[in-house]
């Protein structure tokens, strides 16, 4: 039997890609916060209760579950770590105005969520709750721009949307739930045929219609003010757009706009954004407002955030230089042993030789080697 | 930025020639008697890749591809989340149907609920059309030459493409139930309609306008 076999979807991070990602999980986290956002590290399990009541169906269905031996209950393994952060934000902190709450972590999915995906994603993000203002999405926006270009990443793009619009275009209208939910899916996937034959039913088909094509440069804000029904929602929502490209202005990202984008069905409401690089098949972040998600928890909050998997970024965030290690010899000298210390201070990895260890093994490219003026760095002969 | 296109050989690169054209992209070779799958264009900055008519959603979900032009019986198949699909070509027509032998009672075996076997290459595409309809069904996976299985007794019934229904009435088969109205459909990855916009609205517009069903 193979037993070092792996699960589809399932790998290993080696040590090349484990350092990078542990360096980007750091970077992250500490710009996060400094800006305030504090750590948390919600469990890896819990019961479904809880883990899926502020989510949708598709949650559900990504999320592995087990039964609890101490309670009989089901418990799932997070598969997102946002409920948990709303869950931690609404019951637990219990605070009144404005909390920001950052994690670190990996999740499972039972589907790889796109076709390289793994189904282990590490997670990182971070959620500003208890704050409904332009304002609040603003800071989560530029932390984001400010954690990507962090990283070294160049050309970022960001494409927003609001998933308002589209409840504002189907508010107040009765339908199938299968009906709403195929129209959602046609916006969503730009399904202009499809969508010919389901928006006639309802109310403000012309609008719904229009949706999917209004994407591009700013000018599709004043294109959709043009096509879409004047009505309060859908006017403040615009102008929110406006405001934000405004006010990201300078901010070295480029921006679109895409209406059709509507996140998840059931708790965005404000603006959403998605984060592009080149090099990328599929977006590398993704966030927005979703006021309601902590409703089930008994506190419905403003809430704004966003999260990344940092494993796809391991392909498209450029490789640096890392300095390799210092090969030092084992002896019983004060003075080697001081040096050895003053290196890894100074940041240096220095390996101490175990008996016939080499170099090259010990991924080491320098040696310490003592010399008439005391211990010296010297590069690595070839072996 | 440079476009990449994922098409099938056969009916689709045939049919899309003319919509290419409009586009003023012209392929250099013929794959059908060229053997390479990359096909450079008369435009520089677009190229052809020459794909089986079912990878073609997976390279453009991949973003191997920009563009694509898929019929709605391969992306019935598949997982379509992440694919835009805006424009109907009109191209490739035909329907997908279900068909059983002439002297088959399809009416009074699906009336009474009984638990049908169909052969189809289109497994996802023929359960849901079943479930829909609230009946039981054993799909039989298979490749090609679906007539030959209720005329063997493999199968009850079958799920195929039917473009003339020659082949059918060759095989003393006739179809008995329509699932959908199949043409060809251009699907665009997401992520390059977001960063090469400028290089791909034109190409949008080109297709649906000569399709005339953009919207």
């Amino acid at each position: 039997m193979r037993t070092w076999l792996l699960p589809e979807y399932i790998e290993d991070v080696l040590p090349a890609d484990a350092r990078r990602l542990e360096d980007m999980r750091r970077l992250l986290v500490d710009r996060f916060q400094r800006h305030g956002y504090q750590l948390v590290m919600p469990p890896l399990l819990e019961y479904v209760d809880s883990l899926l009541s502020a989510t949708g169906e598709d949650m559900e269905l990504a999320t592995f579950k087990l039964v609890d031996q101490l309670s009989g209950r089901m418990m799932g393994i997070r598969a997102d770590h946002t409920p948990q952060t709303a869950r931690i934000d609404a019951h637990l902190l219990n605070r009144a105005g404005v909390t920001r709450l950052c994690y670190a972590g990996p999740v499972l999915h039972t589907l790889p969520s796109g076709l390289m995906r793994s189904r282990e994603p590490f997670q990182v993000g971070a959620e500003l709750y208890g704050h409904a203002d332009l304002q609040a999405d603003l800071e989560v926006l530029r932390l984001l721009i400010e954690g990507l270009t962090g990283l070294g990443l160049t050309g970022v793009h960001l494409d927003l949307s609001h998933a308002g619009i589209f409840h504002a275009l189907i508010e107040d209208e009765r339908h199938a739930a299968d009906d709403t939910a195929a129209l959602f899916a046609a916006i969503k996937a730009k399904d202009l045929p499809a969508l010919a034959n389901l928006a006639p039913r309802w109310r403000h088909s012309a609008a719904l219609r229009a949706l999917p094509e209004l994407y591009g440069g700013p000018e599709i804000l004043d294109v959709a003010r043009a096509r879409l029904p004047d009505s309060v929602v859908i006017s403040a929502a615009l102008s929110a757009l406006k405001d934000t490209l405004k006010a990201l202005d300078g901010s070295g990202v480029s921006l679109s706009f895409d209406l059709a984008e509507l996140g998840g069905f059931n708790y965005e409401r404000g603006i959403t954004f998605a984060a592009y690089v080149e090099g990328s098949a599929d977006a590398i972040a993704r966030g927005g407002r979703y006021d309601e998600v902590g409703k089930a928890f008994g506190r419905a909050r403003p809430a704004t955030g966003f999260t990344l998997d940092l494993k796809p970024l391991l392909e498209i965030v450029p490789r640096r230089e890392y300095s390799q290690g210092i090969f030092a010899p084992t002896l019983d000298d004060a003075t080697l042993r001081a040096e050895v210390r003053r290196l890894r201070d100074a940041g240096e990895i220095v390996v101490e030789a175990l008996p016939g260890e080499s170099v090259a093994s010990a991924s080491c490219d320098r040696t310490l080697q003592q010399t008439s003026a005391g211990w010296r760095v010297a590069p690595a002969g070839p072996n | 930025m440079a476009i990449t296109i994922a098409l099938s050989k056969g009916r689709i690169f045939e049919e899309t020639l003319p919509l290419l054209d409009e586009a003023a992209i012209q392929p250099t070779d013929d794959p059908e008697t060229s053997r390479k799958l990359i096909i450079a264009t008369s435009r520089p900055d677009v190229r052809l890749i020459i794909v089986r008519a079912s990878d073609v959603p997976t390279y453009v979900r991949h973003g191997a591809a920009d563009l694509g032009i898929a019929g709605r019986d391969v992306l019935m198949e598949h997982d379509t989340a992440g694919l835009y699909m805006p424009v109907d070509l009109a191209i490739a027509r035909c329907r997908m149907m279900v068909a059983c032998r002439d002297d088959f009672d399809y009416e009074a075996h699906t009336r009474r609920g009984a638990r049908l076997r169909v052969a189809t290459k289109y497994i996802q595409t023929a359960r849901e059309h079943f479930a829909a309809k609230g009946m039981h069904v054993d799909l039989i996976k298979l490749y090609g030459s679906m007539e030959l299985a209720p005329l063997t007794g493999l199968s009850d019934a079958i799920v195929d493409l039917v473009s003339s229904g020659n082949t059918l009435k060759a095989n003393r088969l006739r179809a008995v139930e329509e699932i959908a109205a199949i043409s060809s459909r251009l699907i665009i990855n997401r992520a390059a309609l977001k960063l090469k916009r400028a290089e791909v609205q034109p190409l949008i517009d080109t297709f649906s306008r000569s399709a005339g069903s953009g919207t």
